[in-house]
């Protein structure tokens, strides 16, 4: 079986590996990402050494480190599962011996992949150069970041699962999964770190599952807190994990029931 | 004779669909509340298909042909009844079901579009985990039987619809399943895919005791391949039984057409025949020249002979056919009236 999934990996690698014109404007996308946040940070700091905590270099390492998992976890798997619902294709997967989300997750994982194979990888190097980005020299500490950034894209990718579901109950999930696309941008800190929330704010968003997204990680390899352990960020994303387990089993459960197969 | 292939009992199928309401003010209402109504697809539907059987599966559009097929591979969960295919509960067993189950939507692909087929091919033993040996002797038999040859290297989107559906089949046959569903399997095509495709199914369902389940609008499709036919409106089966019964159950008997040197009085034909049980009509709208007419005949007993004698008598006749009852005329005639 996991044969299948793995040439499935395999197989939206290599797609991704097709258009060579994505590979180059995604590195040039990636680095004036890193470089708008930077300027657009550096006015906000103006002659502030710090800000919440963090100094401009702190802050610019963080951003890049942000936009580097996010190239990672980041898909675009529920408005797949939505075209798929809408346009009946769905009846195809599922009479193949093999589990939906998983097909799907698999699919997310070998884009994320190549994203951060093809893209973040050169791109990180490239800001590196252009911008005071200061990543840590320590191998464990990358290895742990790694990790970390496979259950960001587990995290997201099951968000992403479950509001594709949604087009079962709704008909039309544009509107919807815009909105979610905001959430995740603004309340996993990758446009403003947690800590710049206010008060109230920020302890919210502590009970949601979206800093162990992007804020968690990055903050953990930026160096930016010290009372940010591995281990903390571990528990806390794995828990997420488990929690969002429940409810994507359940929708999808309740979903097939739903289940009715557009044009014939 | 094993198991059915195929047991089905009751089997109901209810969709809710929303109803949107009228207007501008109705669209407001809409977006706080909305009505929803049940449609009944497929009402409880009773099916027995033994192994190794053709059955084809007819009836209009929106008769509930999809729907059933899709509730047998296990795509759609019935909303009551009882189902058993090969063994298993199709919806509740699906990973495991669908491992022994080929299905060909005639209407959507199952090949990667950006891939090659032998590509398509390659990944689909992985997904059915067909062991290499196995899979290329497969594959060498459907490449044979298909005419596959020169298409294994070509991408998915540059082949003709008969060329991909001749790759379909194949796909749909990798893992030797033991049961094939075909929803329109010849929808679009020409003539020859469409007679070689039957042949192959024939071969299949001959050599390998495939039980094939096929919906088609082509009745030329039945009456090559099926052995029975399955006949659906508005959810419910209207007949069940062979291809010959129909046509003597619903047949209607002969008919004979006869185009006259001129223009006839039509009123006169039909006062001729008069307590003949014979029934005239106009013949269809492009062969109606105006000196044509039909006649059926209700009762088996009437002689043709006893109908052309009266109506020599009124005009010259050109020309004389006398026309066998086709499937299509049958089943044209049962989904205008209902049985």
């Amino acid at each position: 079986m996991w044969g299948a999934y793995g040439e499935l990996i395999r197989l939206r690698f290599l797609i991704m590996l097709t258009y060579r014109v994505n590979y180059y404007s995604g590195i040039v996308i990636y680095a004036i990402n890193i470089g708008a946040n930077y300027f657009l940070w550096k006015a906000i700091y103006g002659s502030n050494t710090q800000l919440a905590d963090m100094t401009i270099a702190q802050m610019t390492t963080y951003l890049a480190i942000a936009w580097m998992a996010r190239s990672f976890y980041f898909n675009n798997l529920d408005r797949e599962m939505s075209t798929e619902i809408r346009d009946g294709s769905l009846a195809i997967q599922m009479v193949r011996p093999y589990n939906y989300l998983m097909v799907k997750m698999m699919q997310g994982f070998g884009e994320g992949l190549s994203r951060f194979v093809l893209f973040s990888v050169p791109g990180m190097i490239v800001a590196s150069l252009l911008f005071p980005v200061q990543l840590t020299k320590d191998p464990l500490h990358w290895v742990f970041f790694l990790g970390m950034v496979f259950l960001s894209f587990l995290l997201n990718s099951m968000i992403n699962l479950i509001a594709g579901l949604m087009t079962f109950y709704l008909e039309q999930i544009e509107g919807l999964l815009r909105l979610k696309r905001v959430i995740v941008d603004l309340f996993s800190g990758l446009l403003v770190p947690l800590s710049f929330f206010p008060g109230a704010a920020k302890s919210v968003l502590e009970w949601l599952p979206f800093q162990a997204i992007t804020y968690l990680p990055a903050s953990y390899l930026a160096g930016k807190t010290i009372n940010v352990s591995a281990g903390h960020v571990f528990l806390v994303q794995l828990l997420w994990v488990t929690g969002l387990m429940v409810p994507l089993v359940w929708i999808w459960h309740s979903a097939r029931q739903r289940l009715f197969v557009q044009g014939g | 004779m094993s198991k059915p292939a195929i047991r089905v009992e009751q089997l109901k199928k209810e969709f809710r669909v929303t109803k949107p309401r009228e207007g501008l003010r109705g669209a407001v209402i809409d977006l706080f509340n909305r009505r929803e109504q049940s449609v009944v697809a497929v009402h409880d539907i009773d099916l027995l298909i033994p192994q190794g059987e053709i059955c084809g599966y007819i009836g209009e559009n929106g008769a509930g042909k999809s729907t059933t097929i899709k509730m047998l591979c296990g795509i759609l969960v019935p909303t009551s009844g009882t189902i058993e295919v090969n063994g298993y509960v199709p919806f509740k067993d699906r990973e495991k079901f669908v491992q022994e189950i080929g299905v060909v939507f005639g209407q959507r692909s199952q090949l990667w579009w950006d891939l090659g087929v032998i590509e398509s091919f390659r990944l689909l033993r992985k997904v059915y985990r067909v062991g290499e040996n196995d899979f290329q002797k497969r594959l060498n038999e459907l490449v044979d039987r298909l005419a596959l040859g020169d298409l294994l290297n070509r991408p998915v989107r540059k082949l003709s619809l008969g060329q991909r559906m001749r790759c379909e089949l194949a796909a749909s046959l990798l893992h030797q399943p033991k049961i094939l569903f075909l929803d329109e399997p010849t929808i679009g095509l020409d003539i020859l895919v469409k007679s070689s495709i039957r042949s192959f199914l024939m071969e299949m369902n001959r050599e390998h005791g495939t039980t094939i389940m096929l919906t088609t609008h082509d009745l030329q499709d039945i009456e090559a391949l099926c052995s029975r036919v399955v006949m659906l409106d508005e959810g419910k089966i209207i007949y069940d039984g062979s291809l010959d019964q129909l046509k003597e159950q619903f047949g209607g008997g002969r008919s004979v057409q006869v185009q006259f040197e001129h223009n006839t009085l039509v009123e006169n034909v039909f006062e001729s025949t008069s307590g003949l049980s014979a029934t005239w009509s106009k013949p269809e709208a492009q062969l109606d020249d105006g000196k044509t007419l039909r006649v059926t005949l209700d009762d088996v007993n009437v002689p043709i002979s006893e109908i052309l004698e009266r109506v020599v008598k009124l005009a010259g006749i050109r020309d004389i056919a006398i026309l066998e009852p086709n499937t299509e005329d049958i089943v044209r005639e049962i989904y205008r009236k209902g049985v």
